[in-house]
């Protein structure tokens, strides 16, 4: 039997405004254990909450960005459970009156066309704490309790983990653009929890589903379906039953595993939070923020296509991350070519971020060093290997691309007669080579190239060695 | 005259025209509180060092002729659900018996710098579930007038210390009569605000869409200068009202013509006593003598006042009490797993009061129950507010007796949670509304307890109930009414 997947998809993403959502704590990553708490946060008796308006403001940016109806009216809930990383024993989220509903966003199908995810609701809450745990005892960071989070609820639209990974990226950076997260996966400012069930092929009957729980890479994200449908697909086969239940992928050992069945799931109890009063909006404070939004990737992408002449899959890639078309954007504003400049991102480097393990938040790059290199490439000064070379040496040092070819000496070679005289005494010391070019044969021709690039340091100008060479053998 | 037998009002006047130091005050109410708390068993904390500190720099700032505030060097006790920051807030619970406040309540602020002077924390019904102060995990407390009976509740040891002359006022919080009820009981003024009228920062949660913060004093007087003090606005407590703050000493007028008295007799039906339906009839007289208007009213809703409160109080005490987990603070229980060090923290922490509420709440709130009850008493609160308000609109104030019958003894309800719980019929339903109301002493049974009456009006019309009970205690003297002890 041949069956879909069917998948819906839970985004918790953390929102970067300077304060938490409920006290005036920092949200700063990375603060000592317990610096940034206050009663409010600490949930202390008698404390109470006071809604932060940014976290607001950034709610409805998220809900514009993803093409939201916003609510003029929301209510806080209290959901109710007991953990020890929740100092209050209930979270304040929404849950009868989110802050925005009926987005959707558009995601590239498994058959290669344009698909429609719909986005069921944004609603607003508070992250919790954290354990840790030590040799036999566990210890509490409260830090991230109170930080800012919107959760993003899909529709079950998608089919498989392609399709779920290009929806989770697609959101990633409809958040990212809209300015309102930098969803860093590794400081788990975005997580996944994925709803996943199979069916027969064309059957109209969900199957049962499980929920899998804080996925935090895309890499997971997708190994974690894969391995799921595969599960479900087998239990079905054998003739058992799906059973509804909340799981955790165990990335180490690839698999999931299960943390709670259907009869002991939570009964959260939501009722409407009475320490705090409805949100409530005008039009002219929804419109705007409409006014104020910065470029989505969607619009991005018609315009690297159009006007700047890229190809689908490169500004595809360049609207993926906030920072990397920002980077690119800026370089072709500064009179870059725009080919040359996303050639340089997407493989240049791309491969260097890919060798130190890091993001472009992670390196000392700026828009014009990439405008410079490339400028410097298209009008001779340097060549394709040596601007690899010194954008490497940007990302490790931080000094600009001129200083860096003007104190390593890469200016590239253009003079006619110091590369003749290279030529010359290359060809005189393989002269069968000189023979093979007379000959017709290509590969003598790169032979000769290479000697040469390697005695000028790989600073000559390729296309005039080749013309030289050319000349010279021509000549004899 | 003893100077712990002053009202407010006047010891702040002789405080300011030097007729007597804070320091004397301050020392006057330590001794009376030396000499009748073993009797009396009111106070969980006492604070006379940091009082006595208070109280000799208030002087100093005097000397110097500094203003001292408008309640300098008046001594004042606080309910121990209330916090003040480097004291312990135990709401009379064993779960907080060792918990030390590291912060400050809006009104411990307010108070501190208007330079009243606190003298200490006291006893209360557990996280202010009760209207005995029996459900106390630590103290019983006594009724001044009576030692074989309760002095209400839940701010019962608030009221105690007030008609005891260990403090010239103190506060409670209010959620479902909790300030009127041992006003009643102890011959005090008792005022319930507003909903939003008073700060919550700070009051440890019972129920917060019906938890204010209320005074006990000795007179309406008291009262206005108090109220001055706490009330307005606060930004760190979401529901307080953005409004024009009042002079409530300014509502303290000689005049209640045009003013109608809501006088409904109906409600004397729900098993009120005898003697509180004759003083019922003779504050009646009071206010007619004093030029008020009395209509005939029926507040029809009144039989389902008590159920609906219980049904929305008891839901959010469930989720407000959630954070007693022994987890961060309090007392902690052994335990294998988080899960059994938080259920053994409870079940041990909690006391059965407690633990029925919680429990009743929870219910309420489950799925598949929530439309059945929870939802549903929140409809029937807004049926039951408009229903108010339709009696409001015939009359300026709505009178009735604080509580059906004058206090009981020690012990003679605790097996009757119900009945207990039906007996708040009468203070419920501002809480329900949001509406101000106060408790006034009106006089006294044949055994000389006191007799409690109550006024309510609209949302912040404050005016009208602080105008009312003025004018009655400058006609009648049932709030001059003292204990022998």
């Amino acid at each position: 039997m041949e069956f879909e997947t069917v998948i819906g998809l839970e985004i918790h993403c953390e929102l970067a405004t300077k304060s938490k959502v409920f006290c005036s704590c920092s949200t700063e990553f990375g603060a000592a254990e317990n610096d940034n708490v206050c009663p409010v946060c600490l949930g202390l008796p008698g404390a109470l909450p006071v809604l932060n308006e940014k976290v607001v403001e950034f709610a409805v940016k998220a809900g514009i960005a993803l093409n939201c109806t916003i609510h003029k009216e929301s209510v806080f809930d209290r959901k109710n459970y007991f953990y020890p990383d929740l100092p209050k024993a209930y979270q304040i989220s929404q849950f009868h009156k989110p802050i925005c509903e009926h987005g959707s966003i558009t995601i590239n199908a498994e058959d290669g066309k344009e698909k429609k995810i719909g986005i069921t609701r944004i609603h607003i809450e508070e992250d919790a704490g954290k354990l840790v745990h030590n040799e036999g005892s566990t210890l509490l960071d409260n830090n991230r309790c109170g930080v800012p989070l919107i959760e993003i609820v899909s529709e079950p639209d998608m089919s498989g983990a392609e399709e779920a990974e290009d929806y989770a990226r697609k959101v990633r950076a409809a958040l990212q653009f809209a300015g309102v997260s930098d969803c860093k996966m590794q400081e788990g400012s975005i997580r996944f929890d994925v709803n996943l069930s199979v069916k027969p092929k064309g059957s109209t009957k969900l199957g049962t589903r499980t929920e899998m729980k804080n996925l935090n890479s895309f890499r997971s994200l997708v190994r974690a379906i894969e391995y799921e449908q595969k599960r479900q697909i087998s239990v079905i086969e054998k003739g058992g039953e799906v059973v509804q239940e909340t799981l955790r992928w165990d990335d180490a050992k690839s698999k999931t595993i299960a943390m709670r069945s259907k009869e002991n799931a939570h009964d959260y109890r939501y009722f409407p939070d009475p320490d705090l009063v409805p949100v409530v909006l005008t039009d002219e404070y929804i419109n705007n923020i409409k006014a104020q939004m910065p470029q989505m990737p969607d619009v991005k992408y018609k315009i690297y296509t159009q006007q700047y002449g890229l190809n689908a899959s490169d500004a595809l890639r360049l609207t993926e991350d906030r920072q990397i078309s920002e980077l690119f954007e800026n370089a072709v504003k500064a009179g870059a070519d725009a080919n040359a400049c996303a050639n340089m991102i997407l493989v240049d480097l791309y491969a260097l971020l890919k060798e130190q393990g890091c993001d472009i938040s992670g390196v000392k790059l700026s828009y014009t060093d990439i405008a410079s290199l490339v400028k410097m490439t298209k009008n001779g000064s340097i060549n394709n290997v040596t601007a690899k070379k010194v954008l490497a040496k940007v990302v490790q040092t931080g000094l600009s691309p001129e200083d860096i070819v003007k104190k390593e000496g890469l200016t590239q070679v253009n003079d006619i007669g110091e590369i003749s005289n290279i030529v010359r005494e290359v060809i005189k010391e393989n002269p069968q080579s000189a023979a093979d070019i007379k000959a017709g044969k290509t590969k003598a021709a790169s032979f000769i190239v290479g000697r040469v690039m390697r005695l000028t340091k790989g600073k000559a100008n390729p296309a005039l060695v080749n013309q030289i060479i050319d000349e010279i053998i021509k000549s004899e | 005259m003893q100077l712990y037998e002053m009202s407010a009002y006047a010891l702040a006047g002789m405080i300011k025209n030097k007729s007597v130091s804070c320091l004397e005050v301050t020392q006057a109410f330590i001794k009376r509180i030396e000499e009748t708390n073993d009797t009396l068993n009111s106070f969980l904390t006492k604070t006379f060092d940091s009082a006595l500190k208070k109280a000799a720099l208030l002087d100093k700032k005097l000397a110097a002729g500094e203003d001292i505030g408008a309640l300098g060097g008046v001594v004042y006790a606080l309910k121990d659900n209330i916090c003040a920051k480097d004291v312990r807030t135990t709401c009379s619970s064993k779960i907080l018996e060792n918990y030390i406040s590291p912060y400050s309540s809006c009104v411990y602020e307010r108070l501190d710098k208007a330079g009243a002077v606190l003298i200490g924390k006291v006893d209360m019904d557990e996280f202010a579930m009760g209207a005995s102060n029996e459900n106390s995990a630590f103290n019983t407390v006594k009724n001044p007038y009576d030692l074989t009976r309760v002095p209400g509740g839940s701010s019962g040891a608030s009221a105690v210390s007030v008609a005891s002359m260990q403090a010239a006022f103190a506060l409670g919080s209010d959620t479902g009569g909790s300030v009127r009820t041992p006003a009643a009981f102890c011959a005090l003024t008792g005022f319930k605000p507003t909903y939003g009228t008073v700060s919550r920062y700070g009051l440890v949660a019972f129920a917060s869409s019906l938890d204010q913060i209320g005074t006990l004093t000795r007179d309406i007087s008291d009262a206005a200068l108090v109220m001055n003090v706490i009330a307005g606005h606060d930004k760190r407590d979401s529901t307080s009202l953005n409004y024009k703050p009042f002079d409530y000493t300014a509502f303290l007028q000689k005049d209640l013509k045009g003013i109608k008295i809501g006088v409904d007799r109906n409600c004397l039906s729900s098993g009120v006593d005898e003697d509180t339906i004759k003083a019922y009839e003779n504050t009646i007289d009071v206010f007619t003598s004093c030029g008020a208007e009395i209509v005939e009213v029926s507040f029809k809703m009144l039989e389902y006042v008590v159920p609906v409160y219980y049904l929305i109080a008891c839901s959010e005490a469930s989720s407000n009490l959630a954070r007693y987990d022994g987890i961060r603070y309090g007392v902690r229980a052994e335990g294998n797993s988080p899960e059994e060090i938080i259920v053994n923290s409870r079940s041990k922490g909690f006391g059965k009061e407690v633990k029925r509420r919680i429990m009743l709440g929870t219910y309420a709130l489950s799925s598949g129950y929530y439309d059945a009850y929870y939802n549903k008493a929140l409809k029937a609160r807004r049926l039951i507010k408009d229903d108010f308000y339709k009696v409001l609109d015939k009359c300026d104030a709505y009178l009735c007796p604080t509580t059906p019958s004058p206090a009981y003894k020690i012990g003679e309800k605790t097996e009757d949670f119900l009945s207990m719980y039906i007996a708040d019929i009468f203070t419920v339903t501002a809480n329900l509304a949001g509406v101000p109301a106060v408790s006034f002493n009106a006089g006294k049974n044949k055994d000389g307890l006191p007799i409690g009456m109550q006024l309510s009006s609209k949302a912040l019309n404050e005016e009208v109930l602080f105008k009312a009970v003025y004018n009655y205690q400058l006609a009648a003297d049932w709030h001059k009414m003292r204990p022998c002890i």
